[in-house]
């Protein structure tokens, strides 16, 4: 009995957690007189108008450059942050306190208040609307999480088995992918998935620094808002469009999330 | 496995100074060296702007008035502490930023709870709850400015009936609302991995002794959940501190200045008035006020850092 | 351990120098324009961007098949919603930053920038032109997007006024009439006597959204008509004057009284949304919103919408002046292609294109005496097209009210402040329409907002 109130109520919470989200999708299918009527329209004719005016606008391109953009800067993150989260565990250096406090200090500069000095220095250096400056940006916003993430996974390899590695005669190559890298790839790939997911989704820089060639999925996003018309069911179906690959990722990925952020700890 | 970590950290340091100076040194350099590529990374990339922004603040330039460019010293900060609308968004920042991550980390620990036990569909129902944290903030803001909170039809009036202008009547709940949902996924995450992580043995142990759940709650789980909850908390702030997303989109600071926070009330200072200096002094302001605060956190990172010492 | 401290600290002054060398590099040419963005590629393919109107997606479907078929110029468009258009196109004229070719922009920013230098002049472009046909432009539209220089910085691409707008069903059913041209106070008995609480139909739709471009457009132009300014002749701030509180505390009482719900929240899309769903019996805003209310698809009140001029008080007419227009920014390398594109976005061709096409309805209107002559442009917005058209032509853009003002605009004030100045204001008046916090309050503050701006222009 207990049980079966448990399950209902686990159910029902999270219904409503993704109820909104099911309405997004709901509403992507409504014409847009239907999304915009009063009371709500539970019953509809669905449409797939709002997806042809989105594919008619051409959407691979700002797909193409959120792929580029979460991608190399993910792959540059794990690159960077892996090491360096190897200096602050395993093999520490003296400061390591100081290091790891400046990486997440700069976390905490306002991201608005970069903008401008960010948006001049990469005008001078001729980088505007170019994704290569995003998979810059990206990695910078993402390095203190990733170091924080990579440090505390490699905290959860035993030293022990590290040295008796060591002791067998393994170089460190050897050691790092046969001993290190199974214990930390479910952390890893939680790393990525979130540096994946918080480069995906930025707006802000992306907003402000690109233009026609290296606009990301945000923006086209955006562009179909429209001051003077309709516009909530192609938003919406736009916002389904754009949301889909980090959703599936996401949802693929869950147990690496879960397992990897619980930093090794469940096994 | 807890003594094998034990190992770990700390007495890595305390090896060393038994060992040769100059093979000291260069173990030191060989323990810098992974580190370097990502610090030297970080370090250009922002504390450059840092720099320019400091630059910037001493300016007297207003963007919209080319050629009248000129070196003003340190009025831009006068007239930045002077400014009651920043310290009405300093206020409205921690208000959001406070409310938010509480409301989010005790909704994310409820899931967390409900999430631990095995049920039908469990896998299912994580699946559900994981969703917010993984759809666009920028789609999460539209979505709610425009599908949910609308008066006229909006999915809160059309299920309740009414008229009510929510973003208008509570316009605080009303963005805070929107970043609970986005963010309660990602602390029931992190709590659940807590909860996971629990010895299974232990807990049993107490039940056998005859402690009850509510007990085995207070005196067990949530002492263990601490360093989750700090690590949701820390983590929470650190981005929430920043929303600019949901300000922007669900009510564009108001009404009046109800929810404009300090990254919206810079960007106003940067692309409506387009004093760039006055926004370049308030960017220098909200750092080092925001290093003050970092230097309070930072006792709540020191006891994460002891978490990790200590198993 | 010399050796190793010295080598200790290289590691640090790198990064330093490094990073030294990037703010060098940064700080040396602040000013210069750099080549940046739409610097690639020939002069086969130009850069816009546009925000993201009705009248701007149709042009980015026709494009293609037509323009760049005729002259083999591709066109990248970027689409954005008016804010972070506004904002974006700003930033990047003003710091030179040269990433578009061509830029919607609108009648507040040309005069401006224009004076700032910022955008190439079009005269020199349009007047050679004889396909053109500049004379064709309406008066009030040439002369809202042109600089003290007296040249066109901007050409019009599609026109607007602000007329009154009214369900001729909820008038008929109440048995109430609407005069040709309405005063305030009868819009507001109307308003009092048309609404029905229970049915969810408001009396009047305005806007509250805060935005010198949103609220403060309809309501400059009641505190025109009220007698009121921002500024007089000599820069003298006035927000707090008599004629300018009674606009606001009409404007306010009125939305309270008999407005939507959400009014503080409502701009031209949410009124477009309440007023085409049959939920207000009027609407005050602007003209190019008849083109979708008329349109069977998007709306359920298509010909049943009476079209009036806009309410007075003191004045003859009172509505405003607003253009869409296409400028291309001074950074530019391929004006000769950006002005082909401009002037074909323009024409009397583009406006048959899109009427063929796409319907008549949606042809970008109000720039052009000719397209009221169009037999099929007419038919198609019979209601409305006379009206419009008067009331563009009616509209002062340099003397709006009952004094002499120091600058042009209608329903701005044309200072580069104004955005910041308008939007703080609005915030405070939307806070009025949401609480009912005193107007007078509100307006004392924005006085002192007024003061701070007219410092800088008092001499």
């Amino acid at each position: 009995m207990r049980k079966a109130a448990w399950t209902v109520t686990a159910w029902a919470v999270g219904i409503v957690f993704v109820f909104p989200v099911l309405w997004m999708v709901l509403t992507g299918f409504k014409r847009e007189q239907d999304a915009a009527s009063n009371p709500p329209a539970w019953l509809f004719h669905p449409t797939l108008d709002q997806y042809r005016q989105i594919f008619g606008r051409n959407v691979t391109p700002y797909l193409l450059n959120s792929l580029m953009a979460s991608g190399f800067s993910t792959l540059l993150v794990l690159v960077l942050a892996t090491p360096a989260a190897y200096a602050l565990s395993m093999r520490p250096v003296g400061k390591w306190r100081d290091a790891l406090f400046f990486f997440i200090s700069t976390k905490m500069l306002p991201a608005v208040a970069a903008l401008l000095p960010i948006y001049l220095v990469v005008k001078q250096l001729g980088m505007l609307d170019n994704i290569w400056t995003m998979v810059i940006l990206y990695t910078a916003m993402n390095l203190p999480l990733a170091v924080w993430m990579m440090r505390s996974f490699l905290l959860e390899v035993p030293r022990s088995v590290v040295e008796a590695a060591a002791v067998d005669g393994a170089g460190l190559g050897l050691t790092i992918r046969k001993v290190i890298g199974p214990i930390v790839s479910p952390g890893i790939a939680a790393t990525a998935l979130i540096c994946f997911i918080f480069a995906w989704n930025e707006f802000f820089f992306a907003v402000n620094l690109t233009a026609t060639r290296s606009g990301t999925a945000p923006i086209f996003l955006v562009g179909f808002i429209s001051s003077e018309g309709l516009f909530l069911a192609r938003l919406c179906a736009a916002a389904t469009l754009v949301s889909l690959p980090v959703l599936l990722a996401g949802w693929l990925a869950q147990n690496k999330l879960v397992r990897g952020l619980s930093m090794g700890a469940v096994k | 496995m807890t003594q094998a970590i034990a190992t770990g950290a700390a007495p890595a340091g305390a090896r060393a100074v038994t060992q040769p100076k100059r093979a000291d040194a260069r173990d030191r350099w060989a323990r810098r060296l992974p580190l370097l590529p990502a610090l030297i990374f970080a370090i250009i990339v922002t504390q450059v702007p840092f720099l320019v922004t400091l630059y910037l603040s001493t300016l007297g330039w207003n963007a919209l008035r080319p050629g009248e460019r000129h070196f003003v010293g340190l009025a831009n900060y006068a007239s930045v502490l002077t400014d009651a609308r920043l310290r009405a968004a300093l206020v409205n920042t921690i208000v959001l930023t406070a409310g938010a991550v509480l409301v989010s980390l005790l909704l994310g620990l409820g899931l967390a709870v409900l999430l631990d036990r095995r049920f039908p569909g469990r896998s299912v129902v994580r699946t559900l709850l994981i969703t917010p944290f993984l759809v666009m903030p920028m789609a999460a803001a539209l979505l709610w400015k425009h599908a949910i909170y609308n008066p006229a039809y909006g999915l809160i009036n059309g299920l309740l009936g009414g008229h009510t202008d929510w973003v208008s009547s509570y316009p605080m709940v009303a963005v805070v609302a929107t970043l609970v949902w986005q963010w309660t996924p990602f602390m029931m995450l992190i709590l659940l991995a807590g909860l996971q992580s629990q010895s299974e043995e232990v807990l049993e142990a107490a039940r056998v002794d005859g402690a009850s759940a509510r007990q085995v709650f207070t005196h067990m789980t949530l002492p263990h959940l601490r360093q989750y909850l700090e690590l949701g908390a820390l983590l929470g702030s650190i981005y929430l501190v920043q929303t600019f997303d949901a300000v922007f989109t669900i009510t564009q600071g108001g009404p009046g200045t109800a929810t404009t926070n300090l990254p919206y009330e810079i960007y106003l200072t940067t692309f409506r008035k387009f004093e760039y200096g006055e926004a370049a002094a308030a960017g220098v302001v909200v750092v080092i006020g925001t290093i003050v605060v970092a230097t309070f956190a930072l006792r709540v990172i020191s006891s994460l850092f002891r978490m990790e010492e200590g198993r | 351990m010399r050796k190793m401290g010295r080598r200790r600290r290289s590691a640090p002054a790198l990064a330093f120098l490094a990073g030294a060398a990037t703010v060098a590099l940064a700080l040396s040419g602040c000013s210069g324009a750099g080549d940046t963005g739409s610097g690639s590629g020939s002069d086969k393919t130009i850069t816009a961007l546009m925000v993201g109107n009705p009248q701007m997606e149709d042009i980015a479907k026709l494009t293609a098949d037509n323009f760049t078929k005729q002259t083999g110029i591709t066109v990248k468009f970027t689409i954005l919603p008016e804010n972070e258009l506004r904002d974006k196109v700003t930033q990047d004229v003003a710091t030179q930053g040269g990433q578009y070719d061509v830029a919607t922009i609108g009648a507040y920013e040309v005069p401006i920038w224009a004076k700032n230098g910022w955008l190439h002049e079009l005269s020199s472009y349009a007047d050679s032109d004889s396909g053109y046909d500049k004379g064709d432009l309406l008066d009030p539209m040439v002369k809202s997007l042109s600089g003290e220089d007296g040249k066109m910085y901007a050409a019009p691409f599609y026109g607007e006024s602000s007329f009154l707008m009214y369900n001729k069903d909820i008038f008929a059913a109440k048995g109430l009439t609407m005069p040709e041209r309405p005063t305030w106070q009868q819009v507001a008995d109307l308003a009092a006597k048309a609404e029905d609480k229970t049915a969810g139909v408001a009396g009047i739709c305005l806007r509250g959204l805060p935005g010198w471009g949103e609220m403060f457009a309809p309501l400059t132009t009641v505190v025109n008509t009220f007698g009121g300014t921002w500024f007089d002749k000599d820069w003298t701030p006035k927000v707090n004057a008599p004629e300018f509180t009674d606009a606001v505390k009409f404007y306010v009482d009125l939305i309270r009284q008999h407005g939507e719900s959400g009014a503080s929240q409502a701009g031209f899309t949410e009124c477009l949304n309440t007023f085409g769903q049959g939920k207000a019996a009027m609407w005050y805003d602007a003209t190019s919103a008849a083109g979708t209310l008329e349109d069977p698809n998007a709306s359920k009140v298509a010909g049943k919408v009476g079209y009036v001029y806009a309410p007075v008080v003191k004045t003859k007419s009172s509505g405003w002046l607003w253009a869409w227009a296409w400028a291309m920014p001074k950074t530019t390398k391929k004006a000769d292609a950006a002005w082909k594109f401009i002037s074909w976005a323009t024409s009397k061709d583009y406006e048959k294109l899109v009427g063929e096409k796409l319907g008549w309805s949606r042809v970008p209107a109000g720039k052009r005496k000719s397209t009221y002559d169009i037999p099929q442009y007419t038919d198609s917005a019979k209601a409305f097209s006379d009206v419009t058209l008067k009331a563009i032509e009616e509209a002062d853009p340099v003397n709006p009210g009952v004094q002499p003002r120091p600058t042009v605009g209608v329903q701005f004030v044309d200072i580069p402040e104004f955005a910041d100045l308008g939007t703080k204001v609005s915030q405070d008046v939307a806070a009025c329409i949401a609480n009912g916090t005193p107007v007078d309050q509100a307006l004392a503050n924005g006085q002192k907002l007024a003061e701070d701006v007219a410092k800088k222009y008092r001499k």
